[in-house]
């Protein structure tokens, strides 16, 4: 047997939890390996160990021959491994359309026109996703999302393919017609090794081999036959609870339901024709039914088939757009807090607080539905003893396993003691044992508690678990009523089937066109000319590849347009106020005086100051406290007192002392005012001379000639508006790009670059290629502003300013770049980005007082920042009519930084997943 | 029904205050934010003339015209650096020097002679925060320097008619390290309430709990009210340990206002401040479309309120949007409150 992978003592470790424990395999090559488990046993630590995505802590793989261990065999080896994350459409781009998304997988490994053409053509027939080309992955159902992830895998040909729970929330057409297509294409490219996780024990009897995990370890491998034949079991759900370790099997409990009492026929939930329109797509269509009190009724059906939408309208978290939900007879209000008190509801997402442990977090829904203070002790308590919390009642929810915290989901939803549970697929991704446990609380809220329940699922098994069930798929209810009653309906031998009879017979009809309806005769995969290793090597930069990113991003951006609007009318308004708004120009400073001689010397001296335009006059004071009270209230900036005896002073020629308070709040405003006080002053001073001496006799020798330099009528706009431009270019394009790679994280479309031969210079650079090109965009609209609206000439060097904006607008997107590629989420990225910039542009890059006179420790942080060298360049080239000559160092210092900006990128960026 | 409300938005606030207290990155932000921030703003940011650099192009060697060069003074200006006549431009151009004054040959020996000679002070009318200012200095020093050498060494009787004395109130010496901090503090709460709330709330959003919390009996506004008080409280607290460690202590800034009542009114400000945040927040449909926006909102709070340049001085128009914004009445309210010691009915 050969082996396409080999596992040895791999140990994987997250920061609370033991993901996988030596873990020792030798996969075979050439078959389909399922690997089978719940949620949380390490199933996709161990498949993206082999892809080489995640980084090896403990142990060692070897894929293809090669330790996957050295980033030189992971180039070789990456190029023939196609990964696919779990989650649907995990890998996808929403906003992208189906063509542009294989496209863009096709540009990372470096195809050609003409390939990509007639490759995406034949992948998308094969799917049945060709009559969908141009719509946006977001607006694909479950299944068709992976089968369009599937495209995605598969355009290189790979001659392994690893497959992270594919089918999961997928209905049951959908799946059959994936697996189908699975095993075409190995028909097509034999030899192709397929590894693939499953939730689905049914699906797993159709692999050639399997390894069943849990906790970390590897419990058995073999063939489905050889798995039942070991463990004496019917089915492989039976040997799979029959492999756990004794202490795990023996709590779980098989589910039992004792028939519903006859008589319940209160109708608790209702629904009439209930219709959901978003925009043209109608998510749910037309759906009716009625439930009983007591009951437990199933909706089952794929992802996006509308089952949450009409939980949610029956929630009244979304309004209808037709038809008529109504709760215990009553019509289902939004408003109304009381109704919400009878309903428990238990969303799709998993939605406690995480941070919160879990008494805390049954505790505050206690408090927010009202519970009696002194009740409210004793019910939590009686809720962790019936859930069984009660080892983990002080443990953090978010350390808690999948099947527990669901319980405590639930427990959640129950404690104010609900008439009705809406459960929203509440037990997708929990283990065999810990589901029963979960139906068996259910069973008891139903049958004991007299609880209506309304529950939806994926799982057949569960749904037959249900009284009624209803099939939903597309918007519709397809069938209802009790399941055994539907299989016989339609002849079929279990309910997968008759869901399948139900979803053929609708697609027939044609009222789900909207689903690639058939794929009975696919367009074969055929052999093409140009085909047959064309593998591209990988070569250390390819700048196909990172063209390919840019086009994504740039493609992304564009179907933003709220966020374009955002990033090229912002500069603008911001121009427009600050080139306004920042002024030195102090004039109009309010004063008064406070005369104690009231002789004609005194007003003489006093007319200096009204007749100056930097000055303004109010109402003159009577008393020192009224002085005091003006500056206090800010009403003066400035007052004047004169000193009693002033006039017979001068005369005497003993010189009187004038005595001038300032308010000193503001220095800055402060010493202006002084300034202006000495000048007015100095000119008293030289009148009085010459008056005195009739005659210029006794001038002055020494001038002092003031010569303001590149901005002769000192006018605050000659220098703000190239600052501006400075401020704008760093805000601006750093926070666009700071969205860039960590979006790409919190989405999880960031293993495209883990899993595909796309190296980090291509990533980073092909990522910031698109805010550069809006930045550029911002330059030249500020600078069409600056010089027709704010009548700024650029007196210097027009060709210097632009080179100038464009490497400073390459150094500002790659310091955004920088912080998206070590931050962790989109928050922490904004703040980081905010801070980094704001504070240094306004007050350490030259805009209110040059570098050269701030402190030394401002002068440090102005040299590591681009926007001191670009103010040198934007105020160079226009006030100071400088040229490329006298900027030289400020352009090399640009560039150095944006340089040293992607180099650390490129360092903190990490290449695998930890 | 009120008491039930009320209820529900303290224990909700409770809530937001768990989440912040396991992220510790964003306790990091905050704790840089109102500590080092403030300081590396208060004691580097400079307005006025504050270490302003001269060169002087000393053509005469003489005494006087080093008497002129050694008057030049800390903190005011650095310590002069020669500069030979031909470099004037270029190292003006590069912006090394806001001044440079140029003393012609023979200048002590002109003046003594009584032979009109004239002196150059170049000013970079570029830097606008200390060109103007620091120009009138320079004069004023100058004029001062001749008139105390010649009073010396010629014994002539020029006395000043008239004599001049300002004092500056609040801050007599015109100190603008503690001013500073408190403008850092005050934009540095600003920055945070938007942010914080906004983001809060964006958070929610994408991680689908805003859902989970709009099926219980609660109503949007106790959600939202809860935000705002929770993220206000950590906003207030960090600020009034702000002002008390850093500015006064580390920074030993005098104020002579009343600081509870200046945490009173941050209070009041912080309301509407974090309902800005949550209005962002609820227009912009994603993170990257958040932080864009809070961008452009909150660097106009910060350049425009007052703050950093003076608003009686923007044009009329401005100036009336911008008292429609919060933090123009904050800022007033802090420079009032904190130097001028102004109480409530002064403002």
């Amino acid at each position: 047997m050969k082996t396409i992978a080999r596992v040895a003592e791999l140990s994987h470790r997250y920061k609370n939890s033991v993901a996988l424990d030596g873990v020792e395999l030798e996969i075979p090559a050439g078959r389909v390996a399922g690997l089978i488990g719940p949620d949380g046993v390490g199933k996709s630590t161990l498949l993206a160990l082999i892809s080489g995505v995640r980084k090896i802590q403990d142990g060692s793989v070897q894929v293809l021959g090669r330790d996957m261990r050295s980033g030189l065999n992971r180039m070789v080896v990456g190029p023939r491994i196609a990964y696919m994350p779990q989650g649907l459409g995990r890998n996808l781009y929403m906003t992208l359309s189906v063509f542009e998304n294989v496209d863009f997988f096709g540009r990372l490994f470096g195809h050609s026109k003409e390939q990509r053409a007639w490759r995406i053509q034949e992948l998308l027939e094969a799917t049945g996703l060709a009559p969908f080309a141009d719509r946006p992955a977001g607006k694909l159902s479950g299944g068709m999302k992976q089968k369009l992830g599937l495209c995605c895998a598969l355009i290189h040909d790979p001659d392994l393919l690893i497959l992270d729970e594919p089918t999961t929330g997928v209905d049951p057409l959908s799946r059959r017609q994936f697996w189908e297509l699975i095993e075409r294409i190995r028909a097509r490219r034999e030899g192709m090794s397929v590894i693939v996780a499953t939730a689905y024990m049914d699906e797993a009897e159709r692999f050639d081999w399997l390894m069943a995990m849990d906790a970390g370890k590897v419990l058995a491998t073999g063939t489905p036959a050889e798995l039942k034949a070991h463990t004496g079991s019917q089915s492989l759900e039976a040997a799979f609870i029959s492999l756990l370790p004794a202490e795990k099997r023996s709590r779980h409990q098989a589910v039992t339901i004792p028939p519903r009492q006859a008589g319940h026929t209160e109708t608790a939930i209702e629904a009439a024709g209930l219709t959901r329109c978003f925009g043209e797509f109608v998510a749910v269509n037309r759906v009716s039914f009625r439930i009983e009190r007591g009951e437990i009724f199933g909706f089952l059906g794929s992802n996006g088939c509308g089952k949450t939408t009409t939980m949610k309208m029956l929630t009244g978290l979304l309004p209808s757009s037709a038809g008529e939900a109504r709760l215990f007879g009553q019509s289902v209000d939004a408003k109304d807090i009381d109704l919400r008190k009878r309903v428990g509801y238990m969303s799709q997402a998993f939605s406690l607080y995480s941070e919160l442990t879990v008494r805390q977090n049954l505790a505050l829904h206690a408090r927010i539905f009202q519970l009696p203070k002194s009740q409210i002790e004793s019910r939590v308590t009686e809720m962790i003893e019936r859930f069984g919390l009660g080892e983990m009642e002080d443990a953090l929810t978010e350390k808690l396993p999948l099947g527990v915290r669901q319980r405590l989901s639930l427990a959640v939803a129950v404690i104010h003691g609900p008439e009705m549970l809406i459960l929203d697929e509440p037990t997708s991704g929990v283990d065999p044992v810990a589901r029963d446990q979960f139906w068996n609380l259910l069973v008891q809220l139903s049958r004991e508690d007299g609880v209506t329940i309304f529950i939806s699922t994926h799982f057949m098994n569960e749904a037959e678990r249900c009284d009624r069930i209803s099939l939903m798929h597309a918007g519709r209810v397809l069938a209802q009523g009790v399941s055994e009653e539907l299989i016989k309906a339609r002849g079929a031998e279990n309910l997968e089937e008759a869901f399948i009879a139900y979803l053929e017979e609708a697609a027939r009809e044609g009222q789900t066109a909207e689903e690639p309806a058939s794929t009975d005769k696919p367009t074969e995969y055929q052999n093409h000319p140009a085909e047959e290793k064309h593998r591209s090597r990988s070569a250390p930069f390819d700048p196909r590849r990172g063209w390919a990113y840019a086009r994504r991003e740039s493609l992304e951006i564009a179907r933003d347009p709220i966020r374009i609007a955002f990033a090229l009318l912002g500069p603008i308004i911001l121009m427009i106020a600050f080139g306004y708004g920042i002024t030195f120009d102090v004039e109009d400073i309010a004063y008064a005086v406070l005369d104690r001689d009231q002789s004609p010397e005194s007003r003489r001296y006093l007319e200096n100051f009204a007749g100056s335009r930097y000055f303004d006059q109010r109402q003159p004071l009577q008393n020192y406290r009224e002085l005091d009270d003006g500056l206090r209230r800010a009403q003066l900036t400035v007052a004047i007192e004169i000193p009693a005896g002033f006039g017979k002073d001068i005369k005497r020629g003993r010189p009187p002392e004038v005595g001038v308070w300032l308010d000193g709040t503001v220095p800055f405003r402060a010493e202006t005012a002084r300034g202006y006080v000495f000048g007015v002053h100095q000119s008293y001073l030289e009148q009085l001379q010459r008056s005195e001496f009739g005659h210029r006799k006794q001038a002055a020798p020494v001038t002092v000639e003031t010569r303001f330099r590149y901005n002769q009528d000192f006018k605050s706009v000659y220098s703000i508006v190239p600052g501006t431009i400075m401020m704008l270019l760093i805000w601006i394009p750093a926070m666009m790009s700071a969205a860039g790679v960590v979006r790409e994280k919190e989405m999880g479309s960031i293993t495209n670059f883990y899993a595909t031969p796309v190296t980090s210079l291509e990533f980073l650079l092909g990522k910031q290629f698109p805010y550069i090109v809006i930045a550029l965009v911002n330059f030249a609209s500020l600078v069409l502003l600056a010089v027709l609206l704010f009548q700024v000439p650029i007196k210097g060097s027009v060709a210097a300013l632009l080179v100038g904006g464009l490497l400073y607008v390459i150094a500002t997107t790659g310091l955004g770049l920088l912080m998206s590629s070590f931050m962790k989420t989109q928050i922490a990225a904004i703040f980081g980005t905010a801070i980094a910039t704001t504070v240094p542009a306004i007050s350490f890059a030259g805009l209110f007082a040059p570098v050269a006179s701030l402190t030394p420790g401002a002068q440090t942080i102005a040299h590591i920042f681009p926007s001191s060298y670009f103010q040198q360049i934007s105020l160079g080239t226009f006030t100071k009519s400088l040229g490329f000559d006298g900027l030289l160092f400020s352009f090399f210092m640009i560039a150095l930084l944006s340089v040293v900006y992607l180099a650390l990128g490129l360092m903190l960026l990490k290449t695998q997943e930890r | 029904m009120m008491k039930r409300s009320l209820a529900n938005i303290f224990q909700l606030g409770i809530k937001e205050l768990f989440s912040l207290r396991y992220d510790p990155v964003m306790l990091f932000l905050i704790v840089y934010m109102f500590s080092f921030s403030v300081m590396e703003e208060a004691q580097n940011a400079t307005t006025g003339v504050v270490n302003a650099a001269v060169a002087i192009v000393d053509e005469d060697h003489s005494r006087l015209s080093r008497r002129i060069g050694d008057a030049l003074l800390q903190p005011q200006f650095q310590p002069p650096v020669a500069l030979a006549i031909d470099e004037i431009d270029a190292s003006m151009e590069a912006a090394r020097y806001a001044f440079v004054i140029d003393i012609p040959p023979r200048f002590q020996a002109d003046l003594m002679a009584g032979r009109p000679t004239v002196i150059q002070l170049n000013v970079d009318a570029t830097a606008m925060g200390l060109a103007g200012t620091g120009a009138g200095y320079i004069q004023h020093i100058i004029s001062q320097e001749l008139s105390a050498f010649l009073n010396n060494d010629q014994a002539t009787d020029q006395k000043t008619a008239v004599n001049i004395v300002t004092r500056a109130k609040f801050n007599p010496n015109l100190e603008a390290t503690g001013f500073q901090g408190a403008m850092a503090l005050t934009n540095n709460i600003t920055m945070m309430a938007i942010l914080l709330t906004g983001a809060a709330l964006i958070r929610e959003r994408e991680h689908g709990t805003i859902e989970h919390l709009l099926v219980m009996p609660l109503r949007p506004f106790e959600i939202m009210l809860a935000k705002v008080w929770s993220n206000g409280l950590v906003v207030v607290i960090a600020a009034t340990l702000s002002l008390y460690l850093v500015i006064k202590g580390v920074l030993g800034t005098v104020i002579i206002g009343s600081i509870p009542l200046y945490l009173f009114v941050t209070v009041i400000y912080l309301f509407s401040v974090t309902s800005l945040g949550i209005y962002l927040a609820t227009l912009a449909r994603s993170m990257p479309q958040f932080g864009l926006l809070a961008m452009i909102v909150f660097v106009m709070m910060l350049l425009l309120s007052g703050a950093h340049t003076p608003l009686e001085s923007m044009p009329v128009a401005l100036q009336m949007i911008m008292q429609l914004l919060p933090s123009t009445h904050f800022v007033s309210m802090a420079q009032a409150v904190l130097f001028r010691g102004a109480g409530l009915s002064v403002k």
